[in-house]
């Protein structure tokens, strides 16, 4: 990884500069001769004129400051940074599917309708769900989905006064933000001091109001809920639906199923579990499984077979669905991906994944204990993730867990995700995931503790780090109060203009 | 160590309370509170005539590290919330309980009653929460 900072390509630029050669033959009419005065611009784009070789070497060494999963260990607790198998990847770009027009007629896209038909099948059977739609975009999209299904199932029946979504207040930030998108009212549970949800509130909130629940199992706080079928039995003898988050179904991936523990809607993040594209913005893809009464609302299109063939089902087919949250049926190069994944881990590999990503976990969980750190609940076998919390390493030695998450990039590891489940004080959430070897988590150990000999003997090592990095500490506060992305040219560079 | 007005009441989730000469109530986040969130970045607080149950959230305060929210301690109805935090967030983080003040309300029908703590009862809750 490079530690110098590269500098905006604008400042690279030189007036007349260019590389002729990329630059298309016969460019043709100009598009702007179809559109009204009005709406042309009157000066140039401001474009940074640069040579090939200029941009080549500028967007090479921006990608070395990249900290990525194809470069470091990346233990970012709940949003489960694997690696993906560049087979996913080179599968997926395979000219026939890349050349494929959505709107060819399903006759002449077999192939490709046949991989989505079973991404479905086995989507269907890993999380125990009745059916699968693919359609939605994103997790968030996919959680959206998700709430409205619920939501179009209570007014089908007639319920209207069903709005309360409740939530533990373990869950994922974005649930709330969903059942708020989707018009509910968030109502939060507390969970217990072993992590699992206060049965007695939960009962005390359901009522003739509740919509559903929204939560994942795993929970954020790194534990199995436990009790997940007296919350199931509470929820829906009060008349509400479950929702499952399927962030951490990497966990229980080919052990337990969402459907077998009673929940009615799941999405699953494809990047998190099925090696799709993760960060950076998406492309994503977020499917939604229900259990048979949530079928008939599920987002159209959906794939079905009919007899050797395989075909759309749309708005025609399902009069009671939610409708389309995309264009044609959802970023199909991402779920290309999942499906090759899936194809190569088989039923058998689906189980190792959480074997060994809930082994990690646990080794990790063990050895930091050995190293001096205390775990968030000490008495909980952690599931695919685990917490530490540095109250005691602040109050002592006033070092934070942001300085423990800083310190660690020096030593080459990307930082755990920190200060989020937020009901544990300065903590931090660890996933290794199934990908790292023995010798990548025993490294990992290593920098923890050698990070707490530091922080005893020199605090303000820690407290100042990181001292490798391209930058060092920043200003968060002022980031993010005067975000200020944009380049601006210098005051004496005159924009050019056409007329 | 926090700081803890004597001459305040206090709620389990970090609220502060100072009845005004006129009858309405001030409420704001404890010192506690903003330490534990760190440099906050953004409030938002109640338009006044906003009528609030008791334990509903009335404003949201999110620091580099969280948004969470604020709960009102009573019912009432808003009579102001602090102009200043829009543009001064930090206000919060350097006198919570002066220029930090969230809203004003006048009680509803249960007054300003309820089980609050004193100044000793919470700095012995933020003790135990390890604070």
């Amino acid at each position: 990884m490079s530690t110098r900072l590269e500098k905006p390509i604008f400042e690279y630029s030189v007036p007349g500069r260019g590389a002729e050669d990329q630059w298309p033959r016969d460019p043709g009419p100009a598009a702007s001769d179809d559109l009204p005065a009005a709406s042309r611009r009157s000066g140039r784009p401001l474009l940074p004129e640069v040579s090939e070789l200029e941009t080549v070497r500028h967007f090479t060494r921006l990608s070395q400051l990249n900290f990525s999963i194809d470069t470091h260990f990346y233990p970012l607790g709940s949003c489960t940074m694997k690696y993906n198998p560049k087979a996913c990847n080179s599968l997926a770009m395979l000219p026939e599917f890349l050349a494929r027009h959505p709107l060819a007629p399903e006759s002449s896209g077999q192939g490709f309708l046949a991989c989505m038909y079973e991404l479905q099948e086995m989507l269907k059977a890993v999380t125990g769900m009745q059916a699968v739609a693919l359609s939605p975009m994103a997790g968030a999209q996919g959680e959206f989905a998700g709430v409205a299904m619920i939501r179009a199932y209570h007014r089908a029946r007639g319920d209207l006064e069903r709005n309360e979504i409740i939530v533990p207040e373990a869950a994922h930030g974005t649930n709330p933000a969903t059942a708020t998108m989707c018009g509910c009212v968030v109502r939060e549970v507390p969970v217990n001091a072993a992590g699992d949800v206060d049965l007695e509130a939960l009962k005390a909130a359901v009522g003739p109001k509740t919509a559903g629940i929204m939560l994942t199992n795993p929970s954020t706080l790194g534990v199995f809920e436990r009790r997940i079928e007296a919350v199931a039995r509470t929820v829906h003898e009060a008349g509400g639906l479950l929702y499952y988050d399927g962030a951490n179904l990497n966990a229980i991936l080919g052990k337990v199923r969402p459907g077998d523990m009673g929940f009615d809607v799941i999405h699953v993040n494809l990047h998190k579990t099925f090696s799709t594209p993760h960060g950076g913005g998406g492309p994503g893809a977020g499917p939604v499984g229900v259990s048979a009464r949530l079928a008939p609302f599920l987002p159209v299109p959906l794939l079905a077979r009919r007899g050797e063939r395989y075909g759309w089902l749309t708005e025609r087919d399902l009069p009671q669905s939610i409708g389309r949250l995309s264009g044609f049926m959802g970023n199909a190069g991402v779920l290309l991906r999942a499906y090759v994944y899936m194809r190569m881990l088989g039923r058998e590999g689906m189980a190792k994944v959480s074997e060994y990503a809930t082994l990690n976990a646990n080794y990790l969980l063990a050895q930091l204990k050995r190293a001096g750190f205390d775990a968030a609940y000490p008495d909980r076998r952690a599931s695919h993730e685990l917490i530490v919390t540095l109250k005691r390493q602040a109050k002592e030695l006033g070092v934070t867990a942001m300085d423990f998450a800083k310190r660690l990039l020096d030593h080459g590891m990307h930082a755990p995700t920190t200060y989020f489940p937020l009901l544990v004080p300065e903590c931090l959430l660890i996933e290794p995931t199934e990908t790292e070897s023995k010798a990548a988590l025993d490294a990992f150990v290593a920098a923890m503790a050698e990070i707490l000999a530091e922080a005893a003997k020199e605090p303000e090592r820690v407290t100042s780090a990181p001292h490798t990095m391209p930058v060092r500490r920043l200003d968060d506060v002022r980031a993010a109060k005067q975000l200020d992305l944009t380049w601006k040219p210098p005051a004496a560079h005159a924009i050019p203009t056409t007329s | 160590m926090s700081n803890v007005p004597s001459d305040l009441k206090y709620t389990k989730t970090h609220e502060w309370l100072r009845t005004l000469p006129d009858g309405t109530v001030e409420v704001g986040i404890t010192d506690h509170a903003q330490h534990a969130l760190g440099d906050l970045v953004f409030v938002e607080v109640p338009e006044t005539g906003r009528k609030l149950a008791a334990g509903e959230p009335f404003a949201v305060v999110e620091s580099v590290k969280a948004a969470s929210d604020v709960y009102s301690p009573i019912a009432g109805e808003v009579t102001a919330g602090n102009p200043g935090l829009a543009s001064q967030p930090e206000a919060i983080n350097s006198d919570a309980y002066g220029k930090g003040w969230l809203m004003r309300l006048r009680p509803g029908a249960g007054g300003a009653g309820g089980e609050f703590l004193t100044a000793a009862q919470y700095e012995k809750l933020i003790a135990e929460e390890g604070g």
